[in-house]
């Protein structure tokens, strides 16, 4: 209980610093969007194609936003020697992953709720015909975005070429859940039934969010105390 | 070392001279299959180097001693070799059965992403500078990666793949003939030892490095 408690408190505190400041959540929303127009000029916007690769052009456009966010998340402590205060603090290392992980979590979130409904006017694209198998789809593949995210930042905040290290490990790891991810949103977005391929690609993300929240917990503590 | 060296070299030679001039061509796919007997075994050693490198990293953590750091990263680059040439070979061989290099199937692109987190696993020790950081960090990022090499080894078995299933009998293929079968396992012997001698010769190399770094601690000091 006290567990939770702590990691909510943290959770808390990020939210509140993040929309104090709002400088993650206005960087990579506006990031978003310029993705969303430069893929526009990629193909041709309203053809029918469209709608099949809606799944890949989002989740790029997701994870890349997602970077800018997940970045900040460890570094945004080091000013002040924050990061220290926080590690001597009697909250487990587990406990501020979770806290953290959480606060990043609603974060992109909020930043893939916004971005649809620019990427549906852009791109002439009814998104809402399933909608809540959307937003499943939407709530798994960022918590493992996130999980991933949060505990490379951790492993990254005291790197030089943090910017470059974070993306270039982070990607690779998250194809796994990136790939369902993908096929699903463009199966959904595109009006198709789950067929038993797609179910496949469900299990694998559900597999992929519990064995890396696992490890994550698991291992943070080693990582930021040593 | 030499004396294994030696031994590696021997078998290699001997291998080399049953798969090109007493083997017959394969039934279906010509002189090319040939190049199997090195995908393979070579495959299975780059699997070993992950699985010795996800134990080295686990009891670096446990123990923090830098012996095992040492160990971890010795394999990971010996293994990022032997995965570079599963990944050309195979690419050969695609070239000549299916007529393209590259297929995004379940198999290639696992392997092209193991093979570049492994990548990633070396460009991250280059980034940190301090032993104790770099060890640890390092170790945890392995541990990251070992559910991607698990997922690797079992592509064939949870995808259709246009990548062969299992061949070799202990794996439920038992697909060749039996003096086939036995050259790619002389052969796993051949590079395996050939990997243990990298190895080796890479740990010693840690382990100068280590000195050399206490020795250079120890004169700043003075």
């Amino acid at each position: 209980m006290i567990f939770l408690r702590q990691s909510l408190t943290i959770a808390v505190k990020d939210l509140r610093a993040e929309l104090r400041s709002k400088e993650a959540i206005n960087a990579s929303l506006s990031f978003a969007i310029v993705i969303l127009l430069l893929f526009s000029f990629a193909f041709d916007p309203s053809s029918e194609q469209t709608r099949e690769i809606s799944g890949g052009l989002l989740w790029l456009v997701f994870a890349f936003a997602g970077a800018l966010v997940l970045n900040r998340s460890f570094a945004r402590e080091l000013t002040n020697d924050c990061l220290e205060a926080l590690i001597a603090s009697p909250v487990s290392g587990a406990a501020l992953f979770l806290g953290k992980a959480l606060s990043n979590f609603l974060v992109l979130i909020a930043i893939e709720l916004l971005s649809l409904p620019v990427f549906g006017i852009f791109y002439n694209v009814r998104w809402t015909g399933q909608f809540w198998t959307l937003m499943m789809i939407l709530l798994l593949a960022t918590w493992g975005l996130t999980v991933i995210g949060t505990v490379f930042s951790a492993l990254t905040v005291n790197l030089r070429l943090r910017e470059l290290m974070l993306p270039t490990l982070v990607y690779p790891i998250l194809i796994p859940a990136l790939l369902p991810a993908i096929q699903l949103t463009s199966a959904v977005i595109a009006g198709q039934p789950l067929t038993a391929d797609l179910y496949a690609g469900l299990r694998l993300l559900i597999a992929f969010n519990i064995i890396f929240t696992a490890l994550a917990l698991g291992l943070v503590e080693t990582i930021l105390v040593g | 070392m030499i004396g294994l060296c030696v031994i590696a070299a021997a078998l290699l030679a001997r291998n080399l001279n049953v798969i090109l001039l007493h083997l017959p061509d394969e039934a279906s796919q010509g002189a090319i299959y040939r190049i199997f007997y090195f995908h393979l075994p070579a495959a299975m050693t780059a699997g070993a180097c992950a699985f010795v490198a996800l134990a080295a990293s686990i009891l670096y953590l446990a123990t923090k001693n830098f012996r095992y750091d040492s160990i971890a990263v010795s394999v990971t680059e010996v293994g990022l070799a032997f995965g570079a040439m599963v990944l050309a070979t195979g690419m050969i061989w695609a070239r000549i059965i299916w007529g393209i290099w590259w297929t995004w199937d379940a198999r290639l692109t696992s392997m092209l992403i193991v093979w570049l987190m492994y990548a990633g696993y070396l460009m991250l020790r280059r980034a940190i500078d301090e032993p104790t950081a770099r060890a640890r960090n390092a170790a945890v990022l392995s541990i990251f990666i070992a559910p991607g090499v698990y997922i690797t080894w079992k592509s064939i078995e949870w995808w259709r793949t246009q990548h062969p299933g299992p061949v070799l009998s202990i794996r439920g293929g038992g697909g060749m003939a039996p003096g086939m079968e036995s050259a790619a396992y002389w052969n796993l012997l051949a590079l395996g030892l050939i990997a243990v001698v990298l190895v080796m010769v890479r740990m010693q190399q840690e382990t100068y490095q280590r000195r050399l770094d206490a020795l250079r601690r120890e004169a700043h000091v003075l």
